[in-house]
């Protein structure tokens, strides 16, 4: 028995015995998409992010049964979306990244932020942001990140 | 700008082990054929027709240096940062000799500032060089721009390619001059860095992303009271989870071996493994009580200047003061691992280390093999902090891969990663210092008491005195009569290492709490009383600069607070002013003002980040950062027992860079050093209370 997982827009199948592992260990391990970092595995810190339609999941916390017949996008996906894109490019643009393992997190949760609130403020940054851990402290950086993506990208 | 700059392709690495080897090498020799393609500068830098290869002798670990040392190259050779394609090497202690790879202490642009500036220049020298032979001019006529070599008073052009071989045929200059400060084009200017797009794409590989064709996955479960050894297990049940290939146990260690993580985590559940604690007492209280006896004790003389006992007997009044610091995890993001291959010809080693040629020294060591027997490809890595200064996890992925014939990623827990981190010591200080009539120090003594990491490398060559955890406490901004400083070694079951911010960050908290409650104690302003107390110059500009960019004395909202530090170390001057609000019985810090004199501050972008880094990495320590030991283990398992901010409580953070002459100073320390002191003087400065034990959020509920 097999299943079908649609991860940035490909089939990708997963025998029975992966299918009740966390999506992030079939994205790392199984699938080979090392992009969707492990952190915490528990919730705790965002590393593990992924898009499931427009929304933000923990994928340490839920089996990749659970995304059958939902579209998936890691960050390594984001880029084919026009506001993924926009929102890698206003990272590098506003300098966010240092030791860089967190931001695939933060931009996943980003992307799930502008698609539900295109113009957020400070308040709604802050709870959109709040669940991504960064111990090299780019916070400063994001909010701007955020801030200049949600404008359309311009500097 | 971002697909070969990032160390490693991820298509290299699914490629295999032979593909990834090419890739992470820099061929630096000269292609066969009459076209050299390459001008070797020194073994680590050449010039190419396309730019520059720089393979980086420091090792990129989010500080920025990927993007701060091709800046320094792209300078002396004419070309954009961009042009410069850079990689992280492996670990060869021989190829970068007098250079040490070991990326700590803020050392990278400091050691590497006149070094690779020279190298680069001799390189524009020897091309300038072949250019003015072929012209017939004096080379002090032409000039290298842009990867082509003018006639600076003429028409004549010739690109670098065309020039590689003759360059490369006649002698290297040694000594060529560097780019005068007046003609800088690329350092001092804000430069985005260069490593970004890779790392926003997810395309970056770090240690623990290494894929290897035939590789297995490991978690290891140490014995989770230090000294302890493994009991039992049940081999039969974790055999039969699925995915598990095998089980191979140590005397303190059981690794579990499986297809993906996930599965070795199962299969290390079913496993079950029973520990046997060490004899002997582990509790924090007591550890806490060995601290303050060693505290009790004469201790070793780091410093003495005039006679404090003097200055105690003719002081107007003594002042006295005793400061705790505890133990602290460095909980990067990417928690411990590390890929290992031991074949019959050798061993090869994948992982992420501020220190790959000591990690390959240290493999070949555990390994019994000689060190050219062993490679260490260095990988980006996910925060480093002090903790990949550490090899233990290179020493743990070849015992197991000694046991096993497939290539072996040893991953650790988040869980596993905390509780056996190397931790910051922790430490008991004491200042007593003789005041003048005026509430000035004419005198002090300041006695230190901690784990000493410099012990514990040094061994018989210990002498007493732990020489980082002095730094700091001995050359402080104050002017004083009398000055002594003494270290006392405490140790514990608790296995220490270098942190972030080192010896200064430990004394700086110490020093700048003192320094603040003399100035209440004399009724003085924190910050004019520092003015008048300092001598240097550098160091009053910038606390002056800091002071009057954050507002100080301005009034505040009640609840609020400003706090004042300054440290002057690492080459580099810095003063933090933060802002705390203390309600509720809780601290908060809405606003962060830095002034910071870094000498050349080649990318001041750069330089702001590591102070933005800082703050909000120190703060998390101030505020919350304690690790503590029950029963021999340490309590704390995951972020949500050791908090780090979130997004949410970052301060807003404006940086100022005081214009200076001096050369480069670090700046990855700095920053975060100065933010524990300046917290607890600001919640003094807001709710009267002061605390002088670390975490403050804790201390402020014990006296609340």
């Amino acid at each position: 028995m097999s299943y079908s997982l649609t991860v940035n827009g490909k089939q990708v199948t997963v025998d029975a015995g992966a299918i009740d592992m966390p999506l992030l260990w079939v994205l790392r391990d199984v699938i080979g998409l090392t992009g969707t970092k492990f952190g915490c595995g528990a919730g705790l810190c965002g590393a593990c992010s992924v898009l499931m339609g427009g929304e933000r999941f923990f994928s340490c916390q839920a089996p990749a049964r659970a995304f059958i017949g939902q579209p998936v996008t890691t960050i390594e996906g984001l880029r084919d979306d026009p506001l993924g894109k926009r929102l890698q490019d206003a990272w590098v643009e506003a300098d966010v990244v240092q030791c860089g393992y967190c931001q695939p997190g933060q931009l996943i949760a980003a992307a799930a932020l502008l698609k539900a609130n295109p113009a957020p403020d400070d308040e709604a940054i802050e709870a959109g942001m709040s669940g991504n851990l960064c111990r090299c402290g780019t916070y400063p950086r994001i909010r701007k990140a955020v801030k200049l993506a949600a404008a359309g990208g311009k500097a | 700008m971002s697909g070969g700059a990032t160390g490693l392709s991820r298509r290299g690495v699914l490629r295999g082990s032979a593909a990834l080897g090419l890739a992470l090498v820099v061929p630096l020799g000269r292609a066969s054929g009459a076209k050299a393609a390459t001008l070797t500068a020194n073994a680590f830098l050449s010039v190419t027709a396309e730019g520059a290869a720089l393979a980086l002798p420091k090792t990129e670990m989010g500080q920025g240096v990927f993007t701060t040392l091709a800046m320094l190259v792209a300078e002396e050779l004419g070309l954009a940062p961009a042009q410069v394609a850079v990689t992280i090497p492996e670990g060869d202690s021989a190829r970068f000799a007098p250079i040490d790879q070991g990326t700590g202490g803020s050392s990278s642009v400091r050691e590497l500032y006149k070094p690779l500036r020279q190298a680069a220049a001799n390189a524009r020298a020897a091309l300038v060089g072949a250019a003015a032979r072929q012209w017939g001019i004096p080379p002090e006529r032409c000039d290298l721009v842009g990867g082509v070599v003018i006639e600076t008073k003429g028409g004549r052009r010739l690109p670098v390619g065309d020039l590689l071989a003759a360059a490369s045929a006649a002698p290297l200059p040694k000594d060529a001059p560097l780019r005068p400060s007046s003609a800088l084009r690329v350092i001092g200017k804000p430069t985005r860095r260069l490593d970004s797009l890779a790392k926003v794409t997810g395309e970056t590989v770090y240690g623990i992303d290494v894929r290897l064709p035939g590789m297995k996955v490991a978690m290891l479960a140490q014995c989770p009271m230090f000294g302890g050894t493994l009991a039992t297990f049940d081999e039969k049940a974790a055999r039969t989870t699925p995915g598990v290939v095998q089980l191979v146990k140590g005397s303190d260690v059981l690794f579990v071996v499986a297809e993906t993580y996930w599965a070795a985590m199962q299969g290390y559940i079913a496993a079950n493994p029973q520990w046997s604690a060490p004899k002997g007492p582990a509790d924090h209280a007591h550890i806490l009580a060995g601290l303050d006896e060693a505290l009790a004790k004469p201790g070793f003389e780091a410093k003495s200047t005039g006679d404090v006992a003097a200055a105690k007997a003719r002081a107007a009044r003594p002042f006295s003061a005793t400061y705790r610091q505890p133990f602290l995890a460095h909980a990067p993001m990417e928690p411990g691992s590390c890929t290992a291959h031991v074949t019959p010809e050798g061993c090869t080693i994948w992982a992420g280390s501020q220190v790959p040629a000591q990690a390959r020294d240290d493999a070949a060591k555990a390994l019994g093999l000689p060190a050219d027997k062993v490679t260490f490809h260095n990988c980006q890595m996910g925060g480093g902090f002090g903790r990949r200064l550490e090899t233990d996890m290179v020493v743990r992925a070849v015992e197991l891969a000694r046991q096993v014939p497939y290539p072996i990623k040893l991953m650790w827990s988040r869980e596993e990663d905390m509780k056996h981190d190397m931790y910051r010591p922790a430490y008991a200080d004491q200042i007593t210092a003789a005041l003048d009539a005026g509430g000035k120090p004419i005198g002090w003594e300041h006695r230190i008491a901690g784990s000493s990491i410099m012990a514990r490398l040094l061994g018989q060559g210990f002498t007493g005195v732990d020489a980082d955890a002095i730094e700091g406490a001995v050359a402080i901004p104050y002017a004083l009569d009398a000055h002594r400083v003494t270290f006392q070694q405490a140790e514990s079951a608790v296995p220490t290492s270098w942190w972030r911010g080192v010896g200064g960050l430990r004394s700086a908290f110490v020093v700048e709490s003192f320094i603040d409650e003399l100035a209440h104690a004399a009724g003085q302003d924190p910050l004019a009383y520092r003015l008048s107390l300092v001598t240097d110059a550098r160091i009053r500009a910038v606390l002056e600069r800091a002071g009057r960019e954050a507002g100080w004395g301005k009034p505040l909202p009640a609840g609020l607070g400003r706090g004042i530090a300054v440290l002057q170390l690492w080459g580099t001057v810095i003063a933090l002013v933060l802002e705390a609000r203390v309600a509720d019985g809780a601290i908060t810090v809405p606003r962060a003002t830095v002034a910071v004199d870094c000498g050349l501050a080649i990318n001041p972008l750069g330089v702001a980040a590591q102070v933005e880094s800082g703050v909000i990495f120190g703060l998390s320590a101030a505020l919350h950062g304690e690790v503590t030991i029950k029963g021999g283990r340490v309590e704390q398992s995951n972020y949500h027992d050791y908090r780090i901010l979130r997004l949410n409580e970052a301060p807003a953070i404006a940086t100022h860079i005081v214009e200076s002459a001096a050369d480069p100073g670090g700046m990855g320390e700095p920053p975060c050093a100065v933010v524990a002191p300046a917290l607890a003087n600001a919640v003094f400065a807001a709710s009267g209370k002061r605390l002088r034990t670390l975490p403050l959020a804790m201390a402020l509920e014990r006296v609340s």
